[in-house]
């Protein structure tokens, strides 16, 4: 599969994102001894307010790769080893992953893969909400009523995920390209002179 | 923290058998089970998965173990069914202040958490029987995967275990620098997210370091790989395949004959 | 024509203001060994980057010519192979064999030739273990062996090695130069601190200078009597010099902290890291916790350090040190209890950090400003106040990670500001050059002098001799038969951060820029 040399995957384009989605995979899983497995079972919409967790590594992808398929990579390989590692949320991630990636993926897309600014991030959180939201309503709760629960909880998930994997990620991907360890990235470049 | 090692005997009849042969089996087998609500095909079908576990190499009390966060899933669809059920057919059978369970709602909920248990075991059988590695070689000879992701990734993988320890360290390094949240949530949410900021920095960094490592050892060269360790894809991958094509139909095919099929769509 | 060429090559990584290189002109013949030398911050990575061809044209700025084989290095690469000093960032894959033949696969040698040159070179570097070997129960010279296996694999004409030994043991290390002594014929350019150990290992030496160019050149014994003064001065570990001696200027004080048969397992371990150790800490007494790797240097820090609860065993601290709650062990302290009275120092000292600012983290938990100006004045780190710590190179992060840990005293609290206090240092001279090594044991001298208690586990037997009073060995953990071969390294220790990283496709390994004076 040919790509053209601007969008052309380097080394170290691939082996950081994999390593992003393997991080993510860990942090999950320390999220969820964070939060106390029988609790989290109960997924009330109220869960959803943290929903946006699971979004970051894909919308953090693409800001700091900057490559197309970034998105849709880190969240697919984020989804693999948070199951790997037997997250209590496991194996309904696998499926949920790449179609949260691919929905921010459409975000990236839609700016050309050229803007990596706020905008863009909040824009991707919020159809990857949007597609974890409709996912998980109509795979796990397809009984469930769409009046009381499918329209707040993927409302909510949305919100979150704008917040969280929106504004966090793009704030993250700052904080992370001052301490200069993105300065192989355009992301990092944006820093100034050491 | 054992993290990810196949938990099963290599060498059992189906954990030899081709990953992409076992990712196809139980690829099929989900989606089947995906299209349909009712109780009767995911047990039947859960039926069939628990009879093979030992065929996988996988031991009965290892598979509860690594499954158990399937069946907390399990439970939590089941109370959110009680909550927000948008129709309760069937008699009553008792209620719990506002929220009256029916037979009807008991009989969706059967279904929907047999359903989860059913659709996540032969992912978990998949993940515990397979070597990561032989994973990535079988879907770049066979799929044909992208090389350089799938060893990318592999790469990655392999720094799995450190990360973990790393988490570790970090949360003791935190706490020798006097940061204590104590019982306040937002404080530990902080402090999660501050070892989770150093984590990432550390990763970021040995990833760029191992890709350094790994172009020096000619992984961008463009010269097309050869492959060290062939992958076979034979007449027993086949009928692993055939026969969890065969176990979804029977499911299904149960279900429908005994009209208690309830698609998901329609 | 010259196997390696280098004329009047310069580089500055993007993003940098400083040049790592400049003026450089360097000639190495065929078969030649070359040591490359000189203080921290002279750019020793980024040239052997250079001559890997690993500095990508987008990522700085170059001048001049570096040639391998009379062609441009970065078209050379397949001549050329590197080992870094990390072997965890090296092996990418999981099965030993395996991971030699990647380097064999990216090149396209035909499947039948793979696995013969696979056995050849784990021989050629005396590799105990057959091709199924996981390298997660490699020690760290095993590693670094197998990391070498899978350069010579590829049977490189120029091999470089970027401090190959830094990262390990006596032992490992040791492992490592065998490995390498067995190798002939193949073009060699070392860099490594331990400057004494690998001499037998080369024939020539080339000093570097900061942001410059070639400083010195020549037989080893002929540039270390010409130059070893200044060198030694500007941090090279010039053998043969003497190191200072500082023995405790005061009798071994009240007990602070005593650890009765402790033990400690991880959940699930086969076997426990740490088995029935005894120690007692007093103040004005600098303790060295020596011991093979596997024996549970770093899990007796942690336990000492309050981190970490025993399994089984106690660990007492005494009134002097812990006031009140001295009835509690240290792990069940608060946390700002537990950093004004003992202050710990991780191995890898950016996992320390939580702020953005060198300043921010000496401040962390309301230390006054006035302290805050005295550590940074006394640990040369004035100038870096405002820069976010993750920047600084490896020395100064070591610093950083010291000053932080002294400043845990200052925090406001009940405690009189001299009482004393326990510091407990994981490894805390890895990597370092010669110059912020002195500074270390003299500050750590000084702090014991005025009372306080000094625990280090270390492999460094000059550390030792300098600063400890006394040394508590540990015992080397019996094999159980069927295990794994040797035993795992501890799990919580950290796989050690190289301190000087080029990080050749980025602007800039901070570590080497040159420490303010």
């Amino acid at each position: 599969m040919k790509q053209p040399t601007a969008s052309r995957w380097r080394t170290v384009d691939i082996v950081v994102a994999s390593v992003l989605g393997v991080a993510f995979g860990v942090i999950f899983w320390a999220w969820s001894l964070l939060w106390n497995g029988p609790a989290d079972a109960i997924p009330l919409p109220a869960r959803a307010v943290i929903y946006g967790v699971w979004l970051v590594p894909a919308v953090l992808g693409g800001l700091v790769i900057r490559k197309p398929g970034a998105a849709f990579y880190t969240e697919t390989v984020a989804a693999l080893v948070s199951v790997a590692l037997g997250t209590i949320w496991g194996w309904t991630l696998v499926l949920q992953g790449p179609i949260q990636g691919i929905a921010a993926e459409v975000a990236f897309a839609l700016f050309a893969y050229r803007l990596w600014g706020l905008a863009v991030a909040t824009v991707a959180a919020a159809f990857a909400g949007l597609a974890a939201g409709v996912y998980d309503k109509v795979a796990w709760y397809p009984d469930l009523s769409w009046v009381s629960f499918g329209v707040p909880f993927i409302l909510i998930t949305v919100a979150s995920s704008m917040v969280v994997a929106g504004f966090g990620s793009w704030a993250l991907t700052r904080a992370l390209a001052q301490t200069g360890v993105l300065d192989p990235f355009p992301s990092g470049r944006e820093r100034a002179l050491v | 923290m054992r993290f990810a090692a196949p938990m099963a005997d290599p060498g059992a009849l189906l954990a030899r058998r081709n990953p992409v042969a076992k990712l196809a089996a139980s690829g099929v087998l989900t989606l089947a089970l995906l299209a349909t609500l009712d109780p009767v095909a995911p047990a039947l079908a859960l039926a069939l998965e628990l009879a093979v576990v030992p065929l996988f190499g996988v031991a009965y009390g290892t598979l509860l173990r690594r499954a158990f966060p399937i069946l907390l899933s399990a439970v939590g669809v089941v109370v959110a069914l009680g909550v927000f059920a948008a129709q309760r057919t069937g008699e009553a059978l008792f209620a719990i202040g506002p929220l009256v369970i029916t037979t009807g709602l008991l009989n969706n909920a059967l279904g929907l958490a047999l359903r989860v248990v059913a659709v996540a075991l032969p992912g978990v059988l998949v993940f515990a029987s397979t070597d990561p590695t032989d994973l990535a070689d079988a879907l770049v000879q066979h799929l044909k995967a992208p090389a350089r992701f799938a060893i990318g990734a592999l790469a990655a993988f392999r720094l799995a275990p450190l990360l973990g320890a790393e988490w570790e360290l970090l949360r003791m390094a935190r706490r020798a620098r006097g940061v204590d949240p104590g019982r306040n949530p937002v404080a530990h949410l902080r402090l999660f997210w501050s070892t989770a900021f150093a984590l990432l920095v550390g990763a970021i960094r040995r990833g760029t370091r191992l890709a350094a490592a790994m172009d020096a050892r000619g992984f961008d060269s463009g010269v097309p790989r050869t492959i060290a360790r062939p992958q076979r894809f034979g007449a027993a991958d086949w009928a692993l395949v055939t026969a969890a094509a065969g176990a979804a139909a029977l499911a299904l095919g149960t279900s429908l004959a005994l009209g208690t099929f309830r698609p998901l769509l329609g | 024509m010259a196997e390696v060429e280098l004329r009047g090559f310069g580089w500055r990584h993007a993003g940098r203001r400083a040049w790592a290189l400049r003026g450089v002109d360097l000639r190495i013949e065929a078969g030649e060994r070359v040591l490359l030398l000189g203080p921290s911050g002279a750019g020793k990575s980024t040239l052997l980057a250079a001559l890997a061809g690993l500095l990508a044209e987008d990522s700085g700025e170059q001048e001049g010519t570096a040639r391998v084989a009379g062609q441009p290095s970065r078209t050379a690469r397949e001549l050329t192979g590197i080992v870094f000093q990390d072997p965890q960032t090296q092996l990418v894959m999981a099965r030993s064999g395996d991971d030699v033949a990647f380097g064999l696969e990216n090149r396209g040698v035909p499947a039948a030739e793979i696995w013969p040159r696979v056995d050849a070179a784990l021989a050629a570097v005396g590799f105990p273990y057959g091709r199924d070997r996981r390298v997660e129960a490699l020690s760290g010279g095993e590693q670094q062996r197998l990391a070498l296996a899978g350069v010579l694999a590829l049977r490189p004409r120029l091999l470089l090695l970027d401090e190959p030994t830094a990262n390990l043991d006596p032992a490992g290390a040791a492992l490592v130069r065998a490995a390498l002594a067995t190798i002939s014929g193949v073009t060699t350019v070392l860099v490594e601190h331990r400057v004494a150990e690998a001499l037998p290992l080369v024939d020539r030496v080339v000093v570097l200078e900061p942001g410059g160019g070639v400083q010195a050149d020549g037989v080893p014994e002929k540039v270390f009597a010409l130059h070893g003064e200044e060198l030694a001065a500007r941090g090279v570990w010039v053998p043969g010099r003497p190191l200072p001696a500082r023995l405790a200027a005061c009798p071994p004080g009240t007990e602070l902290l005593r650890g009765d048969r402790l033990s400690f397992r991880h959940a699930g371990a086969a076997r426990p890291a740490l088995s029935e150790v005894d120690i007692t800490v007093r103040g004005c007494e600098a303790l060295a916790v020596v011991g093979p790797n596997g024996a549970g240097k770093s899990t007796l820090a942690l336990l000492l350090g309050g981190l970490l609860g025993p399994t089984t065993g106690t660990v007492r601290a005494s009134p002097a040190l812990a006031g009140a709650d001295a009835a509690r062990p240290p792990h069940r302290w608060r946390a700002a209890a537990l950093t004004s009275r003992i202050g710990s120092v991780f191995q890898n000292p950016e996992h320390q950090f939580v702020t953005t600012q060198v300043r921010d983290e000496l401040a962390l938990g309301g230390v006054p400003p006035s302290i805050v100006g005295l550590l940074l004045d006394r640990l040369g780190l004035a100038g870096l106040a405002a820069a976010n710590p993750y920047t600084l190179s490896g020395g100064e992060q070591r610093r950083l990670s010291v000053a932080t840990a002294l400043a845990g005293a200052a925090i406001p609290g009940p405690r009189p500001l001299d009482s004393p206090r326990l510091l407990v240092l994981d490894e805390p001279t890895f990597g370092q050059d010669r110059r912020t090594w002195i500074a270390l044991v003299e500050l750590l001298a000084d702090l014991r002098d005025l009372g306080h208690g000094i625990v280090t586990v270390t492999h460094d037997a000059d550390f030792v001799a300098a600063l400890a009073d006394r040394a508590v060995p540990l015992p080397e953990p019996p094999t159980p038969p069927h295990a794994p071969h040797p035993p795992h390294p501890d799990p919580p220790a950290p796989p050690p951060f190289p301190t000087a990283p080029p990080h050749p496709h980025s602007p800039a390994p901070p570590r080497d820029r040159t420490e303010p004076r």
